[in-house]
Parts: C-alpha cells; sequence; structure tokens
C-alpha cells in the first residue's frame, strides 16, 4: 500500500525553527476546518504561527477539478512567525487536482503526503493529468509517501456502520491524525472540540475520533518502518500573558465591541452579506448583552444608511463590506461627511474591480478610500496589518469617528479575516476610555448652533428626544453655524475647508520605524497585511549587513505628521503593495516624494523571496534571495523592479 | 418602549425659521399645514419627533417642521429611519417621500421598511412627475405623460403606490390629497397604527404636473368622485346616491346605485378595515370607472420590527454578562508555558 520514492537532499525539518504545512483538497474535504484545528493545536504547543487559508469563490465546486481546490497553509516555529511561509516544506494532496495546483509551490526534497484512493482515472481526468504522477517519475525532486488515506479511514470507522460517502467525510480526521503525530502534538483538546461539536450526534463524534486515532497510529507505525519521522518544535519564547488564536474578522468584531464601550456608546452594526467581511456581522450577531444591535440590510446602501440613522440617534454606528459594496456606500459615507456624524466602515478588500476575486485577498481600494467620493469629501482612513492588530485599529477607529464627529474607513483585506495568529489577551482595564460627548442643554439665552466647531472641529452631537435643541440636518450645503440651508459661494468655502481641516488636522501618533533605524540607504513603506513578509525580508537584509528599514504606516489619511521628515533620511523610498501603486500615489501626492513601487495581485499575498529580491536590487543589483534557498512559484513571481504602474 | 407623553402645542410651536422655498400654488403647502394642524391634536412633542426624508421637493419638509430633522439622500430614506427606530424605539418618527423618491430610487428601501414593519408614518408625495429635476416622467405618471425626457408621450406603465404597499406586507395603508380637510384625520389614524403606516398623498404640482388629479382632489366640485371609506361605515360616495358593492361571482367590486338611501337593499358593503382582500381590490379600483378610494383602506397591526428586535436582543442576552474580559479570553486560551485551558 505504501508507495515511496527515495529522494535525494531530503531536507531534515527537525533541524528548523519554523516549518510550513500545506493542507490541500477538494472544497468538500474540510481543509479549512483540518487547518483550522490543527492551528489551535499547533498554539495550544506554544509555537507562534501564522496561517493563509486559501478557498474558491464557489461553495462546492465540482467535485475533483482544479477550480475546486481549497487549501490551507500554516508557518509555524520556535522563533516569531510573520508571514504564513513561503514554500511549504510539507503538502498534504488529497486528490489529483490539488496535488496539481499545489505541487509547484512545495520546497524542492519538501514531503508530500498524497491519499491514492482518490488518484482514480477519472479524477486524473478531472485533474488535467495525461499520466498517474504517482507512477510517472514526475514527483522525484519531492519526498512521496503515498498510500490510501480513503480506504484506511473506511475501515477505522468501520464499527460505527456509516455508510462509505459518510465515513469518507472523517478523511480529513484521519489525516490531522496524522499530522497531530508527526509535529508531536497532543490529541485531547481536539477530541473535545469534536464531542463539543457532535453533541447531539454522539456517532458522528466517535467516529471523527476513531479517524483521528487511526492516523495518528499510522504514524507510529510509518515510523517504524519508512521515512516518516516525528518532528518536535520547541515553543516559541513569548511575553507572559494569556494567550489564544484569533482571526482578522473576530478581532474586527471585538474591537468594535470594546471601543464602543470606551466611547460609552451601544454598537449599531448594519451589514449586507459579502465575501470575505461577511464574518463580521456573523460575530457581532452573537454579542447581543453588549448591546450590539445587528441589522441585516436589504441591500450594502441601506446598510449603511441605517448605521448612519442609529448614529444619528446616539449609537455607534458601524457597517462593513468588501470593494463592491464600499463602492455602492459611496453616496451615503458623503452624507455622514456633510452631517459630521460618527460612523466606522470596515472595508475587508478583496481582488477587483467589480467582483473580481472574492475569496483572494488585494489591497486595492485604497484610492476608493481616500479619495473615491464625490465633492471635497475627506475621511480618515486606517490599515490593519495582522489578525490582532484589527482589534486596536477597530478601538482607534471608534475613538476617532467619535472624538471627530466623522466617518472613519477601516481597511483589512481578505488575508486578516480569514488568517489566524496567537494574540495575547488585553486587559479591558488597560485601555484608556474616550467617553463620548452629547450635548443635552444650552446655558441661558444662548442660540444652539448646531454646527459650531469645539478645538478639534468637531460640531456638537445631540440625540433626538432632547429638549430645546431640535435642529435639522442633511446632505444640502449648510450654514456654518446654524446648519441651515446655505448655498453662498463663501459659505460653500468656509464649510469646504473646515471639514477638509478636521480630518487633515486630527492627531495620530508619529510614525515610527517598525523595524532597522531611522535613516539608511532604503526605507521600505509598508500598510495593511504586507506587514509579515515586508518584516522577515527586512530582518534578513539587515542581518546581512543592508541599510534598511521598515517603516509600516497605520494611519493612511492624515498621514503621521512626521513621515515626509522620516522618509526623507533614506535615499530610497520602496513601497510593495498588493495593487498596483496606490500608497506609493498617495505618498508622493501628500508627501512630494520619490517612492517606487513593488507591486503584486496575483490574489496571493507577498513571499519573503520576493520582497528579499527586490530589496536586492537597491543594493548591487544583486538579488537577496539567500542562495536560492526558497523555490518561488514562478506564478507569484512579480518583476522584480516592480514596475512603475 | 414607553409610552409617549403628550404635550400641548400649537401650529405654530410646529413651524421651524426656515423660509418655505416651494414654488407658489405648490400642494405642499397644504400637507405641510395639514401636518403642522395634526401634530398639536396628537399631543406629539417636538423633542421627540423626527422628520426623516430623502430628496426631491417633498423631501424638502423636514427643515420647515420645528422638530429634529434628518434631510438624507435619493431614495435611502426609509433606511435611515429603521436605523434611528432601532437605535431608539421611543423616537416618533415620520418618513416624508415622493413618487420617485420612494418608489423609483427607493423602491427597494421603501418595500423593506413596509414588510419589516418599522413604525413610523410614511407620506409619499404622489404628483406623478420629477418636480425638483425639472419635470421628467416619474413611476407614477400616467401613459402618454409628455415630459422633457418622454417628448412622445411616456410609454411606462405606472407603479400604483397603495398597491406597491399592500404587496410589500404594509399592515396601514390610506390616502389623502393635499387641500383635503380630511388629511389631518388620516394622519391621525396612521400616527395611532403601531407599525409602518403608509399614507399615498396626492400632490398637485402646480408647475410640471398641474391638476392632474382635479377630477377627484379639485377643492371644489370633485367631492362626488371621492369614495371616503370609514371603518364600520358602507362604502357610499355622491352624497349617498352610489354605492360600491361586492359582486361575489366574479370576486370584483361594481359602483351600484343607492336609491332613497338605502344601502343595504343595493348590496353595498361595510368597510372592514381588516379585510385584506378587499384592500387588494380598494387600492386596485380604476379612477373614472370607480370613485377614488380615499381614507384608511386597511389597518391590522402586527409587532412592530423594533419591538420584535428589542424582545429578540432581550432573549438572546439572558443569562449572559457583558464582561468584555470574558469575551476577549473566549475560547481555548493558554499560558506561554504551553498549558492548555479549560475553553471559557
Amino acid at each position: 500500500m505504501m508507495a515511496t520514492q527515495t529522494v535525494p537532499e531530503r531536507p531534515d525539518l527537525s533541524g528548523q525553527d519554523a516549518i510550513t504545512v500545506r493542507f490541500a483538497g477538494d472544497s468538500g474535504d474540510g481543509m479549512q476546518l483540518t487547518g483550522g484545528q490543527f492551528t489551535l493545536s499547533t498554539a495550544l504547543a506554544g509555537n507562534d504561527l501564522a496561517t493563509f487559508p486559501d478557498f474558491p469563490a464557489e461553495i462546492r465546486a465540482p467535485q475533483g477539478t482544479l477550480f475546486g481546490v481549497s487549501a490551507f497553509q500554516i508557518n509555524f516555529g520556535s522563533r516569531e512567525i510573520d508571514t504564513a511561509g513561503d514554500a511549504p516544506d510539507v503538502l498534504v494532496a488529497m486528490n489529483p487536482a490539488a496535488l496539481k495546483v499545489n505541487l509547484a509551490a512545495l520546497k524542492t526534497g519538501g514531503l508530500v503526503i498524497i491519499d491514492t484512493g482518490e488518484f482514480t482515472k477519472r479524477n486524473l481526468e478531472k485533474a488535467k493529468y495525461d499520466s498517474n504522477p504517482l507512477e510517472d517519475g514526475s514527483l522525484a525532486k519531492w519526498d512521496v509517501l503515498a498510500f490510501d488515506i480513503s480506504a484506511l479511514t473506511i475501515e477505522a470507522v468501520k464499527e460505527f456502520g456509516l455508510g462509505n460517502k459518510d465515513a469518507l467525510r472523517s478523511k480529513n480526521m484521519w489525516t490531522l491524525g496524522l499530522a497531530l503525530w508527526m509535529f508531536d502534538r497532543d490529541r485531547q483538546p481536539l477530541i473535545d472540540w469534536l464531542n463539543a461539536k457532535f453533541a447531539k450526534k454522539p456517532d458522528i463524534a466517535a467516529a471523527n475520533i476513531a479517524a483521528l486515532n487511526a492516523g495518528h497510529a499510522y504514524g507510529e507505525t510509518a515510523e517504524l518502518s519508512g521515512p516518516l519521522k516525528q518532528v518536535s518544535m520547541p515553543p516559541v519564547e513569548s511575553a507572559p500573558g494569556l494567550y489564544r488564536t484569533i482571526t482578522g474578522a473576530e478581532a474586527v468584531s471585538l474591537g468594535l465591541v470594546a471601543g464602543a464601550q470606551l466611547a460609552e456608546l451601544k454598537v449599531f452594526f448594519g451589514g449586507y452579506p459579502i465575501t470575505p467581511a461577511s464574518a463580521i456581522l456573523h460575530h457581532l450577531a452573537r454579542l447581543k448583552e453588549f448591546g450590539v444591535i445587528t441589522f441585516q440590510a436589504e441591500d450594502e446602501i441601506a446598510a449603511i444608511c441605517a448605521a448612519i440613522g442609529a448614529s444619528y440617534a446616539g449609537q455607534l454606528g458601524i457597517t462593513s463590506s468588501s470593494g463592491p459594496g464600499i463602492a455602492l456606500k459611496g453616496e451615503a459615507m458623503g452624507l455622514a461627511i456633510m452631517v459630521e456624524l460618527p460612523l466606522v466602515i470596515v472595508n475587508s478588500q478583496r481582488g477587483g474591480p467589480s467582483t473580481g476575486l472574492p475569496t483572494k485577498t488585494e489591497q486595492s481600494d485604497l484610492y476608493q478610500a481616500v479619495y473615491g467620493r464625490n465633492g471635497d469629501a475627506p475621511m480618515p482612513v486606517i490599515a490593519a496589518c495582522s489578525p490582532g492588530d484589527a482589534f486596536e485599529v477597530a478601538i482607534e477607529a471608534c475613538r476617532m469617528a467619535t472624538q471627530y464627529m466623522t466617518p472613519v474607513m477601516l481597511l483589512t483585506d481578505g488575508y486578516i479575516a480569514n488568517a489566524a495568529e496567537p494574540w495575547m489577551v488585553p486587559d479591558p482595564e488597560s485601555f484608556t476610555p474616550f467617553p463620548a460627548k452629547f450635548m443635552d442643554s444650552l446655558p441661558d439665552g444662548e442660540t444652539f448652533l448646531p454646527y459650531e466647531r469645539d478645538a478639534k472641529g468637531a460640531r456638537p452631537w445631540v440625540k433626538p428626544g432632547t429638549p430645546g435643541l431640535t435642529h435639522r440636518v442633511g446632505g444640502i450645503e449648510k450654514h456654518e453655524l446654524t446648519g441651515n440651508i446655505d448655498y453662498s459661494p463663501d459659505n460653500h468655502q468656509a464649510m469646504t475647508e473646515a471639514r477638509m481641516n478636521k480630518v487633515h488636522g486630527m492627531m495620530v501618533p508619529d510614525q515610527g520605524v517598525a523595524l532597522g533605524e531611522a535613516t539608511g540607504d532604503l526605507a521600505v513603506v509598508g500598510w495593511g497585511s504586507t506587514f509579515g513578509p515586508i518584516h522577515q525580508a527586512v530582518r534578513r537584509a539587515i542581518r546581512d549587513g543592508r541599510k534598511v528599514s521598515h517603516i509600516h504606516v497605520r494611519h493612511i489619511c492624515p498621514l503621521p505628521a512626521n513621515l515626509g521628515e522620516l522618509l526623507a533620511g533614506f535615499d530610497h523610498v520602496l513601497v510593495p503593495e498588493m495593487n498596483t501603486g496606490q500608497f506609493k500615489t498617495v505618498l508622493r501626492d501628500q508627501l512630494l516624494i520619490d517612492c517606487e513601487s513593488l507591486t503584486k495581485t496575483s490574489g496571493q499575498p507577498f513571499a519573503i523571496s520576493e520582497l528579499e529580491d527586490a530589496i536586492g536590487v537597491y543594493f548591487d543589483g544583486i538579488s537577496g534571495n539567500e542562495g536560492g534557498q526558497v523555490d518561488v512559484n514562478d506564478e507569484q513571481l512579480p518583476s522584480p523592479e516592480g514596475g512603475e504602474e | 418602549m414607553n409610552a409617549p407623553v403628550k404635550i400641548e402645542t400649537t401650529l405654530k410651536d410646529w413651524e421651524s425659521d426656515q423660509e418655505v422655498r416651494w414654488c407658489p400654488g405648490c400642494g405642499d403647502y397644504a400637507i405641510l399645514k395639514a401636518v403642522q394642524r395634526t401634530l398639536p391634536q396628537l399631543g406629539c412633542d417636538p423633542a421627540n419627533t423626527v422628520f426623516v426624508s430623502g430628496i426631491g421637493c417633498s423631501s424638502r419638509f423636514p427643515y420647515y417642521i420645528e422638530s429634529y430633522g434628518f434631510h438624507t439622500i435619493h431614495g435611502r430614506a426609509p433606511a435611515f429611519a429603521t436605523g434611528i427606530k432601532l437605535a431608539n424605539p421611543d423616537l416618533d418618527v415620520w418618513l416624508v417621500t415622493g413618487d420617485g423618491d420612494g418608489l423609483s430610487i427607493g423602491g427597494n428601501h421603501m418595500m423593506h421598511v413596509l414588510r419589516r414593519n418599522v413604525n413610523m408614518q410614511i407620506m409619499l408625495f404622489n404628483n406623478e412627475i420629477y418636480g425638483l429635476t425639472k419635470g421628467q416622467a416619474s413611476p407614477t405618471s400616467r401613459i402618454g405623460t409628455p415630459s422633457p425626457s418622454t417628448p412622445g408621450g411616456s410609454i411606462d406603465r405606472p407603479a400604483q403606490p397603495c398597491a406597491f404597499a399592500l404587496g410589500s406586507g404594509a399592515r396601514f395603508v390610506a390616502r389623502g390629497f393635499d387641500v383635503s380637510k380630511k388629511l389631518p384625520e388620516v394622519l391621525s389614524a396612521a400616527h395611532a397604527h403601531k407599525g409602518a403606516a403608509f399614507i399615498e398623498i396626492f400632490q398637485n404640482c402646480i408647475v410640471y404636473n398641474k391638476d392632474v388629479f382635479h377630477d377627484f382632489a379639485a377643492p371644489k366640485g370633485a367631492e362626488d368622485n371621492q369614495l371616503w371609506l370609514e371603518n364600520g361605515q358602507p362604502m357610499l360616495f355622491a352624497k349617498g346616491e352610489k354605492g360600491i358593492t361586492l359582486d361575489r361571482d366574479l370576486l370584483e367590486l361594481r359602483v351600484v346605485d343607492v336609491v332613497d338611501g338605502d344601502w343595504e337593499a343595493a348590496g353595498v358593503i361595510v368597510h372592514n378595515v381588516t379585510n385584506r382582500s378587499i384592500a387588494h381590490m380598494l387600492v386596485e379600483l380604476p379612477f373614472g370607472e370607480y370613485p377614488m378610494a380615499l381614507g384608511v383602506l386597511y389597518d391590522d397591526p402586527r409587532p412592530s420590527f423594533e419591538e420584535t428586535t428589542v424582545a429578540e436582543n432581550e432573549r438572546l442576552s439572558q443569562g449572559k454578562k457583558p464582561d468584555l474580559g470574558a469575551l476577549l479570553a473566549k475560547g481555548q486560551t493558554w499560558t506561554v508555558d504551553g498549558t492548555a485551558q479549560d475553553p471559557v
């Protein structure tokens, strides 16, 4: 049953301080669940980690097809992990299509675990294989562990009397059991989880546990007789505290709840289903005890309009979407800017334009966030760099919105939304409250002026229901103090400037350097989810003696006041982004500095090696890829020069 | 939700300091006055009242009422109003829209605010034309309406606002017209209804669509063409000389002559505001062949959206403490030494 091939230069996983594993299978094979549970076990083992779920837009694409392949990659180690890893060390391929789509990414000499039970003539045809790769020698570059996982699973769950189809659903648990054995992990948390998940179907729970145990036992046996070796990864050194894993969507949701509490407001969330933003609606819908109202609107426009209505009535209005939905919300954002009410808009960016790549990641809505409305419509924009960071950024968005009476755009992306990482659970007592102020009365004899501004440029917030302060607001230009309709030339000039000054005068923290010195040859400036790969690439470049620094910008609009000065201390500025150079344009626009782009729009995050190559170009024109160890998938390579547009 | 406190006001208390900017002779002036007359009768409190509007002539309305007002964007007023009511169910919300705003660009939101049954009064000013954009045919314009965008006359079939409302699941549907003395009564009935109350108000656009409702809504001489419906009263019109009967074989309404006031002998039916089937017939009656059905056509309340939302949120919160610290630490946690803890 076991067919192995000998491989030269097989890498020794036990000698590495980080390992990348990719689980790949059909959409129906439960690979995301397998990956999620493996992630949890990795976290419990004390390793640092980063994950990259990569799944098709179709819910159940036709079985066995190339476009139906769903993959989950995890990079974990005994050191700090910033990215989901470039090339996997281990690939688990549950069918021929999964093998075909993912094999090219696997490191030379890496281990590929294959379910031969799925390598039927029909499945090979669906995966467009002319011949069986298990037999034609095309896998010679890799260490292959191929056996009939399907048959082994059916055997393992035989006693539960399930039909073959149901029995095969436990295949992912069998595989997970093997993976847990490989990395010397405790099975108990997973068994507990299965028992809780299938509390009402104890047979299914038992079958899954049996499959899990069988996979684990297989590892033990295989070790005795063959190439499979157990690898033990020591825990990473991290700050003491309580940890959990968190995805970006969870972190945003928790951050919004925390932010609203700090503002002493109730959350009103208006949403409409869209990938990958829906998860925020789902999370918040389960937090009613925090005073959260969730409203699934009839469309994206109604979702934001209802949120603005709630802000008008005195709650913290929040809406979230992805690019196409954000486009629909544009007019309402303009109204929120015009009536100057707090509002948080979360954009979980995905590949665009139009429907684009619904399940793939991109950072291409930056123009839309910064410039994308009719009229002069300034709006603060901030971006999260990782799942955990999304928590803090969400709190910051709530603070800006309520303190400055303005809508705020919070950018995450499909990668951040879906990816998981360990997160040190913060102590709510450590947060600084920023209670929202409502005007509830006027000193005797004073006239109420709804648009009279405070020192920050913010107008008063008055809840309808407050006696003596009735007033009207709307989207028509209004008098700079009374708020009454006023189209006069001087007034529009004054109001346009007032709105602009308020946003551009906002206090944002000074820009620091994430890694490296405050001056040097090259600043690599990133924003959003490119943080991880940029950080690693810059770390390696610094180790090689290069004067490179990583500058990560959270506040996109307004930019930190010292950013221009900071960047002036570098000979070159490189801006890697998963778009065609949008932040580069903003930097040139706002700071009048020369900066160059490194762009990528493949729907995949940057690989560290791609950034190393790009950094290398600035130093003797030599590629920075460490001795060519990383076998990069050609399809993922950007042009090293980055291209101007 | 507390019962609103009734307070004493006069018409003057509901007049804002803003200069009214509708065209001289516009039907909107009459509607504004009718509303400002009705609000004191209902004991409404300006501080607790919110007028929400979209875009168009009708939607300037909130500026002229001394209360809280929100002039929003084209077609979306129902969504804003829904957010306002969910955030504060105690507010008394009036929505002002027009045939273009409410049925064209905002048709989707109108459908959903009605089917969700958000407690508010929805006044749809129907003048069968786009006024503020200078006279294009609207979704309620009759076939053949000449306009700048339809120089050969409009060719698309008009929407019927009350039929749309009923079809969307509205639990209150009423009709009135701008200069009618009975408009305050209709508005009062709408206010008394708990849930979304839809009121179509025929409104004369003096500039772009003058007198299109003249046959039944002229200030004088059109009374015979008005069928004012009253719950529990026979459906009579033309000074009681005509009435409405139900043809039980064909399941349609018919006009019959009433001799010597004996409406029962003529088979005239009694209006029952909770009869949804008859309401469907009333909203569809073609004017000309029939009189214009006015007043409260249908009124059969159901729990409102904000009421059920509050109840559902309370149900889902039962037995749970809003402990942020516990929420953040939810799920499987571990400490740096790798010890797994029990799920919280």
